[in-house]
Formats: C-alpha cells, structure tokens, sequence
C-alpha cells in the first residue's frame, strides 16, 4: 500500500451525506432537519444507530437561540440506551476531529459525526459577533462580513488580489455548484452591490440552513463498509491570536502548520475542498496550501455556493471523501475554518486505495 | 427534506439577551479605565512589541505581561473596509469605515470604526487620531471612532512613555450588554400539537418502530431514532405520576405559593407532561391523583389541572411513565 499512516490506527470516511441547503426552513425543527441526513448516511453503509461505537456532533446554540439545542437533535440519532456521545460547539469538522481521536484511542471502531445549523432564525452577521473577543470586540458588534472585508481589502494593497479576481471565485464556484444538487446558490450570480467593501454580495456566502452527516470507520471496517475508503492519512488542527491586529490577514500560518502537519506537502493533491465563506479567503488558502493551478478548487461549489454555519466545514470533507470513493480523486486535502478571519484552521489529507 | 409542510406554519418572535458581568484582568482594568481618562495604554510583549489593545497575557509565549506604555491617539490606518449599512450596535449611525490602526508607539493594531465621508476618503496608509465619546464609562466604546488627521506621528510620540498604569477609581468590569432577535418556528410535530391545543386537544405521535405515544412530540423518537408519524388524540384526563410542593414565587408570575407543579401522564400518552396542580388544597396533592385540564379563555394551552374526583390510579398502572 503507497500510503503511509502517521497514526496507530487507520481511519477512514466511509460514508458522507447532507440535506438540501435552503434559505430557510421553517416547517422543520432542527431534528427534524438532521434526522434523514442521518438516516442516509446510516443507509449507506448498513449499519444501525446501536452499531455505532461513538457519536459526536456540531452545532452553535447561538444560531437556534436555544441552550442545549444538541441535546434535541440527539433524538434524531435514536440515543437510548445511553450512546457513547459528545457535542462541540463548533462546525462539525471539529466534532470529526475528536470522533477520529476516539477511534485513535481504540475505544471504538465506527463513529457517526454531524453539524447542522439553522441560521434562518436569527441575523447570523449579528450573531457571529457574540464568538468575538467581549471586551475590545464585540462591543462594537463587528459582523462577519465586515471582519472578512478588512481581510480582504488587505489582500488587494498588498497586490494578492483584485476585485475582479475575487468575484471569478465567486463565479467559478456558483458555476461548479450546477452539478451539486444540495447546494443554494448556483449558475450565474449577479455580484451586486457591495455589503461591506471591497465585498460585494457575490463575494460573500449565501445564508441559509443545513446538515451533514459522515461515518468514520478504522480498518478492516472500513473496507468492509466503503467499496473506497477515503483515509485520512493526516489532521491537525491550529488556532491563531483571536486579536486581528496582531495577524497578518494576507496570510493563514494556521493553515499552512496544520497543513504540515497532516503531510499535505508530502505529495500531490488533485482535489482541495476549502471552507472559504468569503472569495478572498480562498486566496489566502491557496497561498498557505500551495495549491497549483492543477488542483480541483471546490468542485463542489464550496462555502460560496451553500454556507451552512456550523456544517459548511464537515461538508468540505465530505465532499472530499465523496470524491475519493467515487475514484475522482486519489490524494485530496479538506480544510475547515472557524472564527474571524480564518482564525482557526482544521486541515485533512484523504487518500485512496490505488485503483 | 420529508416531512410534509403543515398548512401554517407558526412564528414566533424570540428575544435572548445576556448582560454579561466580566472581571477585568490588572491590564484590561489599566488600559480601559485609561480610555475613560482620555489615555490609550498599551503592553510591552515577551519580545519588546507595544500591543494596543493590550492583553493579560504574551500572545505568542503566553507569559504574564505586565509592562504598560502610554501610546498616541494618533495613528495609522493598515487596513479598512467600507460599511454602506451600519448595522446595529455598532459604532456610528452613518456609513463608515471599519479599520485597523496602529497608533503611534503601538506594533499591533486595534479595530474600530472610521468617520469618514466616503469610502474615496479612506485609504491603507492614512493618517487618524481618536475621536473620543462625550461620556466615558472605561469601555471600548470610549473611543466613539476614529476621524481623519492631518499630520504626521509627532516625535513625541514616535516611541511608547512608560506608565504605571495607576488611575483613580479604576474600573474593574463591564458589562457586556447583547440582545439577539430571532423568529422561532418550532417545526412540523409542535405545530400541529400548537395548532390542536387551540383546540384544546392534546395530540401526540406515535413511534412507528417502539409505539410509545410522546406528548408533546418534537418529531423523533429518541429511543428509535425515527420521526414520529401517527398522531394520536391523548386524554383529556391524566394521572399524577410525580410532584413537588413550589414555595418559591416566581418573578412574573401571578400564582399564590405554595401550589404544586406536577408530571402528569394524560390517559394514553407513553411519557408525563408537566403542569400545575389546583382546585385542590397543595398537601393533598399526590401519586396517582387523577386530574382534567382546566382552560381560559382565549388560552392556547391548560391553565392548570384539578382533580377529577375519580378514585386514584394503581400504582401499576403508571408506574412505567414515573
């Protein structure tokens, strides 16, 4: 086998499944929302909630505006007698990440992870204010677009990128989206006007509600239960300084450590699936990842095209895995982010067997 | 998406707000009670950085840091981002600029808002000095915004005063107000239990996997881990299963203490509700107590439960839903 595992143990993402993401969703409760994304991803690989060896999941009270909200969607998952289960208050490309250290530890084999949100209820640019810094930050209830836009505009005075390169993200991902039947926004975008400068609507992802799902497996089970695995030779995850004057935003050390990290620069990569919300992020992932023009950016239409808060970066490695097991890629990097800025960066490498 | 949309679906508008007292570390307290004296404070880091705002701790090594400078109230801008829509809360009511400035004597820089015309007049590299707010409280918000400044960093302030950081009547907390509106919907299984308790019908789903009734539903059987699908008509009458004597009067609440509040399992429900207990002296309230829901007018549920002056329940005839 060409791959080289790191770990003790190999794990793989065996399954991966996601709702439609819409704008809005009123007629469904969160669990009822995340429950048939769990039944499909339990569906393709044949087992049952009870078969599996650990649960965690990720979502953000702030979003539902609920303490405990988690707590409801665990119905969804069908947990009594009591499961072996966790909750972070993160995307759930976080909650992947501790499911994939439980399979590590050896203390299960399978692990069922899920993010959802629903960010219809609220004003989400208002909400993502409150995970700021209370006391120099969020005081001034800078929303998300803004902070992005401070990026950004750095990006353009330092010559990384230009508006018109900026809004070809946005076009190219709505564009690749067209063959994505769950995402939002698809085909041709108009950009609009300007939400908070230099982004413009088409810059910016469309807001809506969402869930994903995704089944890890270790080994044997995973070859038993994927025709492909896709293992995931590396993951580290980095968190940078939350005060944004003390960050170069033209550039994303985080990512790039994290990168190493996982041994994404100890081989190609065909495919790279970023969870960049806004287009200017995506440059400076590309810049830390050193992904060439070679690499498959986001053929699945990204953040841009479907930003299910709290979802939107499991979704990138699910796509990735997706890709894997359907032989459209061989070595593929998934990154997630959180926080302002891409504060906080999760970055995997997924391979497949040799076909 | 399966579940069938139910022709209304409920809005409801839902208010959270959380006035968070924060303790200020010795640095946070030095540098805001300084805002509120017109001084804009910074900390000298591990490696000889001035960092404004400063922080409790070395960013990069994590050591204590305790090393206070005085910078300007001048600065540069090193990046911007122009806001057509203040949105609010935030700093200014008209179109501005946010901004990240490095005043002079600082490394690092602080983020605000920018008074400015337009965006033609904000650029990276320009030249600002703090506008500060008529009343200062010692918060961040003590710096109103930033305004365009004519002039170059004086020599004077070109390097970072020490400071002592003592003040009078330092401040040593805030108060970080927040409110987040949002329209709750409370989806397709608690809409049509809202929808029949108009009615004053109490309806349930059934698990298609284990039977159990659930009262209210939320839509999945968390045992099953399935949606819930049939609806079944429970009650109207119920048993008290469990309950407890309330002698705490509760803010907003026109009920006299003590009174009971009870699990109560409506007849044909697989799990209690909860609801409160009357027509009944609150001591002769107990187990297996057969109750009826009692309505108000206009009431889109129970006000409460009374007897309904049947004999008791057997104990085994509830014991599975205590």
């Amino acid at each position: 086998m060409a791959r080289t595992s790191r770990h003790a143990r190999e794990v793989a993402v065996v399954a991966f499944a996601q709702s439609d993401h819409l704008r809005r969703t009123d007629e469904l409760s969160e669990v009822e929302m995340v429950m048939p994304v769990l039944h499909q991803v339990l569906a393709q690989t044949g087992l049952k909630a009870g078969e599996i060896g650990f649960t965690c999941s990720g979502s953000s009270d702030y979003l539902a505006g609920r303490a405990f909200s988690f707590t409801m969607t665990l119905d969804g998952v069908g947990a009594w007698p009591p499961i072996s289960e966790s909750h972070v208050e993160m995307d759930g490309a976080w909650a992947l990440y501790e499911a994939w250290v439980k399979i590590q530890t050896g203390e299960a084999d399978t692990a069922l992870v899920y993010g959802y949100g629903k960010s219809s209820p609220g004003s989400v640019r208002d909400v993502l204010t409150r995970q700021l810094d209370p006391y120099y930050l969020a005081p001034l209830w800078p929303d998300s677009v803004a902070l992005a836009a401070l990026q950004a505009q750095a990006l353009v005075d330092a010559g990384e990128t230009d508006e018109e390169a900026l809004a070809a993200i946005g076009a190219r991902s709505r564009a690749d989206a067209a063959a994505n039947p769950h995402a939002q926004l698809t085909g041709t975008v108009p950009q609009g006007d300007y939400l908070v400068a230099p982004l413009r609507t088409g810059d910016c992802p469309p807001i809506g509600d969402g869930a994903a799902a995704v089944i890890l497996a270790a080994g044997d089970t995973a070859r038993r239960l994927c025709g492909r695995p896709a293992w995931i030779t590396g993951i580290d995850h980095r968190i940078e300084a939350h005060g944004l004057g003390l960050r170069d935003l033209t550039d994303s050390p985080s990512t790039r450590i994290a990168a190493e990290q996982a041994g994404v620069f100890e081989g190609p990569v065909d495919t790279a699936e970023l969870h960049a919300p806004f287009s200017s992020q995506e440059v400076v992932l590309r810049k830390a990842l050193g992904l060439g023009d070679g690499v498959a950016v986001n053929p699945s239409g990204g953040a841009l095209a479907a930003n299910p808060v709290m979802a939107a970066g499991l979704i990138r490695i699910g796509e990735a895995a997706a890709r894997i097991h359907r032989g459209e890629s061989d070595r593929a990097v998934a990154h997630a982010t959180s926080g302002p800025c891409l504060q906080q960066n999760l970055v995997a490498v997924l391979e497949g067997d040799p076909r | 998406m399966t579940a069938a949309s139910p022709p209304d679906v409920l809005r409801a508008p839902l208010v959270v707000e959380f006035p968070f007292t924060r303790s200020l570390g010795p640095v946070q307290s030095a540098f805001l009670t300084g805002l509120r004296e017109g001084v804009v404070l910074g900390v000298r880091t591990s490696d000889g950085k001035v960092m404004v705002p400063p922080t409790e701790y070395d960013p990069v090594t994590a050591e204590e840091i305790r090393d206070l400078v005085e910078v300007a109230a001048t600065g540069t801008v090193t990046t911007w981002a122009w806001n057509p829509a203040p949105r609010p809360n935030q700093p200014l009511a008209t179109p501005f600029a946010w901004v990240l400035v490095t005043l002079d004597g600082a490394d690092t820089a602080i983020l605000h808002a920018l008074d400015a015309p337009g965006p033609a007049a904000v650029r990276t590299g320009m030249r600002v000095r703090v506008r500060w707010a008529a009343d200062r409280i010692g918060a961040i918000t003590d710096i109103a915004c930033f305004e365009p400044h004519e002039g170059a960093a004086d020599a004077a302030d070109a390097g970072a005063a020490p400071h002592d950081g003592v003040f009078a009547d330092a401040v040593t907390g805030i108060v970080a107000e927040a409110r987040l509106d949002y329209t709750y919907s409370p989806g397709r299984a608690q809409t049509a239990y809202i929808n029949a308790l108009a009615e004053r019908k109490t309806v349930g789903e059934r698990c298609p996997s284990c039977r159990k009734v659930y009262v209210p539903p939320r839509g999945a059987c968390p045992t099953c881990g399935v949606a819930t699908t049939d609806q079944v008509e429970v009650g109207p009458a119920g048993t008290v299963t469990t309950y407890c004597i309330v002698n705490i009067k509760a803010r907003n609440l026109d009920i006299e203490v003590p009174y009971v509040y009870a699990h109560i399992a409506l007849d044909g429900a697989g799990l209690a509700l909860h609801g409160r207990i009357g027509g009944i002296p609150y001591d002769q309230v107990r187990m297996g107590l057969r109750v009826e829901p009692v309505w108000t007018e206009g009431g889109r549920h129970p006000d409460h439960y009374r007897p309904t002056g049947e004999p008791d329940a057997d104990y085994d005839a509830y014991k599975e839903l205590i």
